[in-house]
């Protein structure tokens, strides 16, 4: 048998699994029992009384949470896709550009969405979106769509980024030297090379609007709940295992995105 | 005024880079070099001597603090590459990894504008040109180093460009491969008599390849001239180490006549060389030259110099003995092995040193 001499390894140290297992059970055992109840035939959230597929069936035939559903996927649609080419813009911006001075600044502007508590930037919405509610008499979708939008940006920005400094910089210049304009080698090789990094930004940017609560909560006026606040409102009144359904639905939806936004960048590099 | 027999003429261009804080490098130095129409140039220097910066220089992907590029008479110093007749084949070859290996060498003549099937016509030419046919429709990530080699020639080759720049494009294949490439490189510039300009710190490779080869150091050109120019009258002490193995003999002016001058050697002996065009004061000191093939060992007390035999370092078609002289400086003897008997010479014996007449080189320093 050889052993190993003097290289640390965290796995070898005592308890390490234990502590591990731990954490994992805490992690997941919520979201197993969720999903468990979610299939639950009985009208309790915590009395087991059979299979049935019946809650997912009410979901789906109750208007409320339909209507909730469209209007949770049509904002994180628009929210993503205006964040996605914002972002694009920005990351092209900061990394095709000779450093300097505030360049880190800006980095910083950028990610601030990341960085401040999400409950300052929605109370501070509220506030401003409630003047010019007034002011213009507008209550539609709109706001909504400005709120999730500004959040998402660092979301689409990382990925975008990333792709963009990983890129050998040689082909822009060998494109250039072949007779591309700066537009034809951005059009023909940057871009082209850069879709791997949008695709991801894009579909980060859509889960982090999707299950957003609390912005949307201060931000939304009435009627316009989304599955999640929708789900908020729910838990208030009698909680039944349609919320496990819609939540399982959701967490379905969201473990194929990232499931997707891992495969793409993985096939890339 | 252009000679109309440049293809690039370079007149006192320097390239300055603004390093961190107040450090100026001065990557380029009053650089002028004129590069003829149809010949295979190559820059020739170790890492950091400009070599690379004049290429890029020439290229457009940067632009000279001082000074012109001349391209057939016209200055292009400042415009930007895409505007330059002049393709680049890079170091790592930079071929777009999202194209198939037709569609990367159609990329120029699409940005160019030209049509359809003219693009596809030239397209298979340069996939006849470089023997690649059969893989037109294969990803680039698809095939080996030495084909993507080809794929980068061709690419660049495919515009007609009146200058093709390579930037030391066959560092990165295996000795092999680099022989067979060295090769293909000659014959490619010999059927397209497109002007090559071949950016190395390969010495050898220079010598095999090039027309005439510009050796340059700390950002300035030493000298210019054909292989066989600058290996046998190399201009001074850099480029006389650069290229090829020498040894390098102090010693004074003892006569000069009829420009032939004798130099009294610091290691005991003498030998006669041409003067230094500038003429050669009695008793001035100098270096001279003598490459190790020049000399052969001779029995002690004989030849030209007497040496201490230090080391016998067999190389397969030659041996090189290295010997120490009574100054103390080394001397190398390369020998074919066909003239010398293995068991010749042995470290601790005491030799003479003969060196063919006509071969010594005073350097002008």
């Amino acid at each position: 048998m050889a052993t190993k001499l003097r290289t640390f390894d965290v796995k070898a140290q005592p308890g390490f699994g234990t502590v591990a297992m731990i954490c994992f059970f805490m992690l997941y055992l919520p979201i197993a029992i969720l999903v468990i109840y979610a299939f639950n035939a009985g009208e309790n959230i915590a009395i087991w009384e059979g299979l049935s597929l019946r809650w997912f069936v009410s979901a789906w035939h109750n208007d409320t949470v339909q209507e909730a559903a469209f209007r949770s996927l049509f904002l994180a649609t628009v929210a993503s896709t205006i964040a996605t080419v914002v972002a694009a813009m920005a990351a092209i911006a900061t990394t095709r550009t000779p450093p300097y001075r505030g360049l880190t600044f800006k980095y910083a502007m950028i990610n601030q969405p990341l960085m401040v508590p999400e409950i300052v930037t929605a109370v501070s919405l509220l506030i401003v979106f409630s003047r010019f509610k007034v002011w213009t008499g507008y209550n539609g979708l709109g706001y909504m769509v400005l709120a999730h939008t500004a959040f998402c940006i660092p979301f689409a920005y990382l990925p975008i980024r990333a792709r963009l400094e990983n890129m050998d910089l040689t082909l822009e210049r060998a494109a250039a030297d072949l007779y591309a304009t700066p537009w034809q080698a951005f059009r023909r090789v940057t871009l082209p090379l850069l879709v791997p990094g949008i695709i991801a930004g894009f579909m980060l940017a859509f889960v982090i609007s999707l299950d957003d609560v609390v912005i949307t909560e201060f931000v939304k006026s009435g009627g316009q709940e989304t599955l999640p606040t929708y789900m908020l409102g729910q838990l208030r009144r009698t909680v039944t295992p349609e919320i496990n359904a819609i939540a399982t639905v959701f967490l379905a939806l969201s473990v194929l995105l990232v499931t997707l936004f891992y495969l793409v960048n993985r096939k890339k590099t | 005024m252009a000679s109309a027999a440049s293809a690039i003429d370079a007149r006192g261009v320097s390239k300055v880079f603004k390093g961190a804080g107040q450090d100026e490098v001065r990557a380029l130095d009053n650089v002028s070099v004129a590069i003829r129409e149809n010949e295979f140039f190559t820059l020739l220097g170790p890492s950091g001597c400009g070599k690379t910066t004049l290429l890029r220089l020439i290229a457009g992907f940067d632009f000279p603090t001082e000074g012109e590029i001349l391209l057939h008479g016209e200055n292009i110093a400042l415009l930007p590459p895409y505007k330059r007749p002049v393709n680049t084949v890079f170091q790592n070859y930079a071929l777009f990894p999202h194209m198939t290996v037709g569609q990367n060498i159609a990329f120029g003549l699409e940005m160019l504008g030209k049509p359809r099937d003219e693009i596809n016509a030239r397209v298979t030419e340069m996939l006849k040109l470089v023997r690649m046919e059969d893989l037109r429709d294969r990803r680039t990530s698809q095939i080996s180093g030495g084909q993507q080699q080809r794929v980068a020639l061709a690419r660049a080759l495919a515009p007609r460009p009146k200058v093709l720049l390579l930037d030391e494009p066959l560092s990165a294949l295996d000795y092999k491969l680099r022989k067979d490439m060295q090769i293909e490189l000659k014959r490619l510039q010999h059927d397209t008599g497109i002007t090559f300009i071949f950016v190395t710190h390969d010495q050898e490779e220079a010598l095999t390849m090039s027309d005439r080869i510009a050796v340059m150091s700390k950002g300035k050109i030493l000298q210019v001239g054909a292989p066989h120019d600058i290996y046998v009258r190399p201009a001074d002490r850099f480029v006389a180490n650069f290229i090829g193995e020498t040894n390098f003999l102090v010693g004074r002016i003892a006569s000069e006549k009829a420009g032939k001058a004798k130099v009294e050697l610091a290691a005991g002996g003498t030998l006669s060389a041409d003067a230094p065009d500038r003429g050669a004061p009695r008793g001035s000191e100098v270096t001279i030259v003598v490459r190790p093939e020049n000399a052969t060992l001779v029995p002690s007390g004989k030849g030209d110099i007497a040496g201490v035999v230090e080391n016998v370092v067999y190389f397969g078609t030659d041996t090189h003995v290295h010997l120490k002289l009574a100054d103390g400086s080394q001397f190398i003897v390369r020998q074919q092995n066909a003239t010398l008997a293995s068991d010749d010479y042995k470290p601790g014996q005491k030799a003479g040193i003969a060196v063919a007449p006509g071969t010594p080189r005073i350097l002008k320093d």
